[in-house]
């Protein structure tokens, strides 16, 4: 039985790291460097903002891969307390995690352009607003996890609060919609036409960064399968130590 | 409606533990007062400022309250480890939560009962002319603060750091609920007083949405 457990774990890893696409990889990277590229060479100069418009070919995909992230750990949290098997919770945290990263370079980004273009950092409009809520709800979806030593326990605790939250975004973005449009606001750059290149650089930026944000996600799903699995093996050798 | 039986039983102890001592009211209830006499010192609070900003107060007040009176709601059963027997009887997990959820609402209530006078006088709102649409808001409002409250509490008794844990949980989660009610108290407040239909609307939105996801997701915060 226990010469079982450690070649299980030994026999998966050598695949795992074989298959550990560097192809992908090289990819994602090509395309994460032509969207840079199309975001400032290919894109149109934007006529009254000028050269810092083009930070929003990051910024907008940003936020919306960030979403996707989020969406994922909404998905896998129901995934999870249906099926119990921690693969999904794995899935949950790899993904909430990376939503955080994304939604953290969507208000740095933010203040970057705000600055120069309405001329104050931080204004409390409403997307503003509700990406920073957004962003502090996951923020303690993962201060939650580690509060919790259990795996299952953190699993089941987490999942229930990641789905929480999940239903509080759109509550978040239309309450806060609301109650900025009741109040006095910044004119910010009314919606209009968006010229087709740009639309399409965006999109090509929005495809690269979803790129990453599969990888990423991979990436530490494999790690959280690590720590996993180093868990394991450290239960066990206390249980062996016990015994001899 | 195998529901309501357990519920109302489960309900019955809650109260009857909570009135035998009335702790948690108290402390609720001076915790409030404490941090409406504290709020009026970050800014001298003439009458038009007080419908401005009163309401917010108000329901900032009762949120930070219920972030902290909320925590012992589970916590008080790992004392002597009475949620597992809870969980033996044969009825619906769900009844566990929805006792405690309406046990908590019952407690913040009558706490505001006792908190509005006083809120009234010190900052020199009329608040009987609107009383009805009021109670309205505060009861809307309350069952969020208890319901997502009683859930968080669920979670954060069984992490570290508890106490710290559920303010942290809970009061970014509200920030919908906190802007409706406090938004849709301030219309009370206007002259001449209106009730805001698609604040208290939203506010009842979020109620209804997280009864159901605890209804559907609530237990399994309760088996082991």
């Amino acid at each position: 039985m226990r010469q079982d457990t450690t070649s299980v774990v030994e026999s998966k890893e050598p695949q795992k790291r074989g298959g550990m696409g560097v192809a992908e990889t090289l990819g994602v990277a090509l395309l994460i460097g032509f969207a840079g590229y199309a975001a400032l060479f290919i894109a149109p100069t934007e006529r009254t903002m000028g050269i810092i418009q083009r930070i929003f070919y990051f910024h907008v995909p940003s936020a919306w891969t960030g979403f996707v992230a989020f969406f994922i750990t909404f998905v896998a949290s129901i995934a999870y307390l249906r099926s119990r098997k921690l693969k999904w919770d794995r899935l949950a945290v790899s993904a909430a995690e990376i939503g955080v990263a994304f939604f953290t370079i969507v208000l740095i980004t933010g203040p970057i352009w705000a600055r120069p273009v309405w001329g104050i950092w931080w204004t409390w409009d409403a997307r503003l607003t509700s990406s920073f809520v957004l962003w502090l709800l996951f923020v303690c979806y993962l201060l939650l996890r580690r509060l919790v030593d259990e795996p299952e326990r953190r699993a089941v605790l987490s999942a229930v609060f990641g789905i929480f939250a999940s239903f509080d975004i759109p509550l978040v973005y239309f309450s806060i919609w609301l109650f900025r449009t009741q109040h006095p606001q910044p004119v910010i750059g009314a919606g209009g036409s968006l010229d087709p290149r740009m639309r399409n650089v965006l999109l090509i930026c929005w495809a690269a960064l979803l790129g990453v944000m599969v990888l990423l996600i991979r990436q530490r799903y494999r790690l959280e399968t690590l720590r996993h699995k180093v868990e394991e093996l450290r239960t066990e050798s206390a249980r062996r130590s016990d015994w001899a | 409606m195998a529901l309501l039986r357990p519920t109302t039983i489960l309900l019955g102890k809650e109260l009857r533990s909570e009135f035998r001592t009335r702790e948690l009211l108290t402390t609720t209830w001076v915790f409030v007062l404490t941090v409406l006499v504290l709020f009026s010192f970050t800014f001298d609070p003439t009458q038009a400022e007080s419908r401005r900003f009163g309401p917010g107060l108000l329901w900032l007040a009762l949120l930070f309250a219920g972030s902290l009176m909320l925590h012992p709601s589970f916590a008080r059963e790992q004392v002597n480890d009475t949620l597992a027997a809870l969980r033996m009887a044969p009825i619906e997990p769900v009844s566990i939560l929805a006792a405690k959820i309406l046990a908590n609402l019952c407690f913040l209530l009558v706490a505001e009962v006792f908190l509005l006078p006083i809120f009234a006088v010190i900052y020199n709102l009329s608040l009987v002319p609107i009383l009805g649409q009021l109670v309205l808001v505060l009861l809307l409002g309350t069952l969020a603060l208890s319901t997502v409250g009683t859930v968080f509490s669920a979670i954060s008794s069984q992490a570290r750091m508890r106490e710290l844990l559920l303010p942290l949980l809970l009061l970014p989660l509200l920030a919908p609920a906190l802007i409706a009610s406090t938004e849709a108290t301030r219309g009370l407040l206007e002259d001449p007083p209106a009730l805001s239909l698609e604040w208290t609307g939203l506010l009842a939105a979020f109620d209804i949405i997280f009864l159901t996801v605890t209804w559907l997701f609530g237990e399994y915060l309760l088996d082991e």
